[in-house]
């Protein structure tokens, strides 16, 4: 049986594929030296803009895609796909690319460094962006793990190629074990939802629990497992609260935040902002799909899972993000902190009326996704400037940034006030009353409480790191190191970040318009 | 008419304030008439909204601009002025230029004057940008007729007033900084909760149209939740009993123009949103919650009153008879009556003229003596710069409410509109309000007068806890009974202190007449001996004292350019308070239509 394949549809991680092949044969061909190394980074660059140009293309082209389907001679209904590319494929795409490029420009000040093989980071980066972008694109629960997979797997290794480096080993060990259970508990779940559903494909996996259609193997007598006399068995909730928890551990949602931390710090910070914005990123992707797309009727079951896992996870992530002196170890824990925020509004996905299920609280989630995104990219940026000239990177080496590098201090400062969405941030402000609103709207006041008193908890530590930007040490001289002007690349990142995040802070409009219309 | 006046106003200083990121070195030479040229012009601006405002109607919004910014969150931006945020929006453009008025005008070297570049980094640059900031943030609370693009304004001024309290503060400034945004950011997101439920229920933000509905579409236990989250945001940044703590640690920490700004707009902004927002669009919560709110209010009026007459610090005391006076604000409102709110809304105006200029000059002692603990001045400052004392005693005069002055109607009309309170509100509760609040009135007389004497009176070097004349007499009573054994052991540590070194001067008979006394000519003390803590800085050695005493300059230009127009001010609006009321009334009669 020969099957058509789209191949616009999967032009993006087509191409992504191709690059990240060339680039180890590059690697491995060319004798290494600084402007093998700079131009490896180049190519990289030059794979991930091509792929943002098809996403672009897809978007102009205003229609959806889709390609793997089931063929119409196997006697499915049409429409069952495995790679659809609509509206929320193209969001998260183009937020995971552009994120990439950020991410690529860092790397190519981490590596100038040397002491990090080249021709492997850039292979592995572009792996885990091939996961990426085609995780938000996935639409049956076998493409969404695999994809899954391919955007951790290659982490661990990115995390571990500081060699000679016990902390990165360290990172690298903890960051493999935890997914790998995770990996393991959400396969479990997977199995049970196909046992049960007999379907891959998320959609009509939603219609058999949903009894709309009937699922494989029952009785001809009764038309549905809904219409049995007892309902769904107690397993289809156990398969979604273990496909919930395999989740938790990519967002690192409370209980199984405890890596981010010591992860982050361990690796390298390009796989810092790697694991809190691309790889969260595609977490998202994947719940959102499975909850909003596969599980919607089951909203009961686990609506207030996810309400609980949020509250803790905001709560943990800012509590533990008080007490930290590291930057990088602060930056995890409110990411962690931010994942709670993001999850949020999903509680009320189901519950929200008169649009269509999910679309504007979803879209509330991945339009926050998109703002976190900026912004929390601006501020690695900076922390890697100024990890260049102070290792230990703990807060105290920021003391009078903003009056030694100007555009260095000023671009964190912004970045942190928008990460405790005050003005002039105003990104994360709205980013903040778009969840807040769709809480509000969704009758989860508990919620809206719990998220105010967490904004006025994360505002204590993203307003001390910026008071310290602004307070040189008292009385030293200007011997702590500034920030060197000497990492264009590393620049380039952070001026890209910055754009994005006053860009949104001016027109909030541009966001909304891209994910809030999906529905 | 066109909404290009509103709009200039918000975007002036906001412009103005943009140069001062990219060019640095080129506006240093003229950064003091910088700031002053741009909140110059804001007045200008605000003058001329002032002038051609249709004082037929007030109650109108007038020169509005209605601008899609972000459809997807319903967000437009929508300015206005009417008459209950016209004289808020010209009190501000008037506090934040003589703000700069008093940092740059003559030769800026004054101590207070924070733009001279000094050494240890007074970073003028960053405070003109700051103020700028801030100024933006204030007038646009008072122009939005947005419900969310107030909430932005609002919280615009968060940041700025941040660093205005951690940069250029006191001695424990980080820490009050830190309280007073985490207190402040707490109301306001509980406000946008709040204010998302409003939006929720009605499905449309603009404030006009919400208030022109009287709360239809919004079932009562909806508005009662929503005027409690609205209200608790407002009434911390008010700040109302008991959620005022942050205040006096701001306040006492904040430089002169932060705590002038502060509590001549910053607090407005609360009670303005109970004008704009909480009453008119909530009518039937707020009817439900304000007895409640009027419970609150006296009893900050009475506790303000008293925690004043325990404080020992002159910014902090003038911080909490700012608590006390926003509880006369609070209790117009929560009255709902005409003359209730009329009276919140002057008491507001008024509150800012006083208090911005007591605040001014306290800051302007604090800078002679380097210190504002009341004890330690030691009275005398009649005697020793005797156009500073008497300004101070007019102050606190128009503060306590003397009839004649702007303090007086405020007051007056918040306590009859409590005598009768709108027609769905228990009566008798209210009277029992209006009698405490009298009391309220009759202790801020008193708290004001004990420190006027024992700041403006007695002899000016007669600091001896001990000393049978009046002044510090009195005050070391006053402090001790209320303030407790801390302030006992500092008496106490004083007195030791001025048993070893001071005793000379101390116990020498005081010329009863209100000259200055001269320095002694002869003391065996060495200068270092003394400690800055034990005895007051200008008492310090006696044998600099001639130098000293040169140092200590009565009123200068800059502070009288500041000055001269609140003074003028006030005496108008005491005098002539029909002014005010004519803008007022048809938009407190409009705003409370369905109630009265």
């Amino acid at each position: 049986m020969i099957q058509q394949i789209d191949y616009f549809a999967i032009a993006a991680p087509l191409t992504l594929a191709l690059v990240a092949g060339l680039v180890l044969l590059l690697d491995a061909f060319l004798p290494a030296g600084p402007r093998v190394t700079a131009g490896l980074g180049v190519a990289t660059l030059a794979g991930v803009l091509a792929a943002l140009a098809f996403v672009t293309a897809q978007a102009f082209s205003g229609r959806t895609m889709s390609t793997f389907c089931v063929p119409a001679r196997l006697g499915a209904q049409p429409g069952l796909c495995s790679f659809v590319v609509d509206r929320f494929t193209l969001v998260l795409t183009g937020l995971v690319l552009l994120a990439a490029v950020v991410i690529v420009l860092m790397s190519m000040t981490e590596l100038a460094g040397g002491g990090i093989p080249v021709g492997e980071w850039y292979f592995l980066l572009l792996c885990t962006l091939v996961g990426a972008v085609t995780l938000p694109a996935a639409r049956d629960l076998i493409m969404l793990v695999v994809a899954l997979e391919l955007v951790s797997l290659p982490v661990f290794a990115l995390t571990a190629l500081k060699r000679y480096d016990g902390r990165a080993s360290e990172a690298a060990v903890k960051l493999f074990l935890v997914s790998v259970v995770s990996t393991a508990v959400m396969l479990f779940g997977v199995s049970l939802l196909y046992g049960v559903g007999g379907t891959v494909f998320l959609s009509r996996l939603a219609a058999v629990l949903g009894g709309e259609a009937q699922a494989p193997g029952w009785p001809e007598g009764s038309s549905s497992l809904v219409a049995a006399e007892h309902g769904l068995p107690g397993v289809v909730t156990v398969g979604i609260v273990l496909v919930l928890a395999g989740f938790a551990f990519k967002i690192a949602a409370v209980p199984f935040h405890s890596w981010a931390a010591d992860v982050y710090q361990g690796a390298p910070v390009p796989v810092a902002a790697l694991l809190s914005v691309i790889s969260k990123a595609a977490g998202f992707a994947g719940l959102i799909l499975v909850l909003v797309v596969a599980l919607p009727g089951q909203s009961a079951t686990w609506a207030p899972v996810v309400a609980v896992v949020a509250a803790l996870t905001m709560t943990a992530g800012n509590l533990l993000a008080l007490r930290q002196r590291s930057a990088v170890r602060l930056l995890a824990w409110s990411s962690v902190a931010q994942s709670g925020y993001i999850l949020a509004p999903l509680v009320v996905a189901i519950q929200t009326s008169g649009r269509e299920a999910g679309a504007g609280a979803a879209g509330a989630s991945v339009a926050y996704l998109v703002i976190y995104a900026a912004m929390n990219l601006g501020a690695f940026a900076v922390v890697m400037l100024v990890s260049r000239v102070a290792p230990r990177n703990v807060l105290d080496d920021y003391r009078g940034l903003a009056l030694r590098r100007p555009a260095a201090g000023l671009s964190l400062a912004f970045c942190l006030i928008c990460l405790a969405g005050l003005p002039p941030g105003l990104a994360g402000l709205f980013a903040k009353v778009v969840v807040f609103r769709e809480i509000v709207e969704g009758g989860a006041a508990w919620l809206a409480l719990v998220m105010a008193v967490n904004t006025v908890v994360g505002l204590c530590y993203y307003v001390g790191w910026t008071a310290r930007l602004f307070t040189p040490e008292p009385g030293a001289a200007p011997a702590a190191p500034a920030v060197s002007r000497r990492h264009p690349a590393a620049w380039a990142a952070t001026g890209l970040a910055v754009a994005a995040a006053v860009l949104f802070s001016l027109a909030p409009q541009l966001v909304l318009d891209m994910t809030l219309l999906s529905g | 008419m066109s909404g290009w006046l509103t709009v200039a106003m918000v975007a002036v200083p906001l412009l103005g304030a943009l140069p001062l990121l990219v060019a640095d070195d080129a506006l240093r030479p003229v950064l003091r008439g910088y700031g002053m040229a741009v909140s110059g012009v804001t007045l200008a601006l605000a003058a001329v909204m002032v002038a051609s405002f249709d004082h037929g109607q007030p109650a109108r919004p007038q020169f509005t601009v209605d601008l899609a910014w972000t459809p997807g969150l319903d967000l437009r931006f929508q300015l206005g002025v009417d008459g209950i945020s016209l004289p808020l929006v010209a009190l501000t453009a008037l506090l934040v230029f003589l703000c700069f008025a008093y940092l740059g005008w003559g030769g800026g070297t004054a101590p207070g004057q924070l733009l001279h570049p000094g050494p240890g980094g007074v970073r003028p640059r960053a405070l003109v940008f700051t103020l700028l900031v801030l100024e933006v943030g204030m007038i646009g609370t008072f122009l939005a007729l947005d419900l969310l693009l107030f909430f932005v304004f609002f919280e615009i001024v968060l940041i700025p007033m941040y660093f205005l309290i951690a940069i250029w503060g006191g001695e424990g400034r980080r820490a009050a900084a830190v309280k007073f945004i985490l207190y402040t950011l707490l109301g306001s997101v509980v406000m946008l909760l709040g204010l998302l439920l409003i939006w929720a229920q009605t499905g449309t933000l603009d404030i006009v149209e919400l208030a022109g509905s009287h709360g239809a579409g919004m079932s009562r236990a909806v508005q009662v939740v929503a005027f409690v989250a609205v209200g608790l945001g407002l009434a911390v940044k008010t700040p109302m009993w008991p959620l005022h703590t942050w205040l006096p640690d701001a306040h006492t920490q904040a430089p002169t123009v932060g705590s002038v700004l502060l509590a001549g707009v910053l607090l407005k902004m609360g009670t303005y949103g109970f004008a704009r927002i909480a009453i008119p669009i909530l009518p039937e919560g707020a009817a439900a919650v304000a007895p409640w709110l009027g419970a609150f209010a006296v009893v900050g009026i009475v506790y303000g009153a008293l925690a004043c007459l325990a404080q020992r610090d002159l910014k902090r005391m003038i911080a909490y008879s700012s608590v006390g006076h926003m509880g006369f604000v609070l209790l117009g409102f929560a009255t709902l009556s005409t003359a209730g709110v009329n009276g919140a809304l002057f008491a507001n105006v008024a509150h800012g003229l006083i208090t911005g200029l007591l605040f001014f000059l306290a800051g302007a002692i604090k800078d002679r003596y380097h210190t504002a603990d009341i004890p330690s001045l030691g009275g005398g400052l009649m005697a020793r710069l005797p156009r500073l004392g008497a300004i101070l005693t007019f102050a606190a005069i128009a503060s306590l409410g003397l009839p004649g002055l702007a303090g007086f109607w405020g007051e007056m009309l918040a306590l009859f509109g409590a005598f009768e309170p709108a027609a769905a509100l228990p009566r008798g509760l209210f009277l029992v309000f209006m009698v405490i609040g009298g009391l309220g009135a009759v202790l801020t007389a008193a708290y004001f007068l004990v420190m006027l004497s024992r700041v403006t009176h007695g002899s000016p070097t007669a600091v001896t806890p001990g000393a049978p004349s009046g002044g510090p007499a009195a005050s070391a009573g006053t402090a001790s009974t209320a303030g407790g054994p801390d302030v006992l052991a500092g008496v106490a540590s004083r007195a030791a202190g001025e048993s070893v070194t001071g005793r000379l001067s101390a116990t020498l008979p005081e010329p009863p007449d209100e000259q200055p006394v001269h320095p002694l000519p002869n003391s065996e003390t060495p200068p270092g001996e003394r400690s800055p803590h034990e005895t007051p800085p200008y008492e310090t050695p006696p044998r600099a004292g001639a130098a000293h005493r040169a140092e200590l300059p009565d009123v200068q230009r800059h502070e009288l350019v500041a000055w001269v127009p609140l003074i003028v001010l006030i005496l108008l609006f005491g005098l002539w308070p029909q002014l005010l009321l004519a803008l007022t009334t048809p938009a407190v009669q409009t705003l409370l239509g369905a109630l009265s």
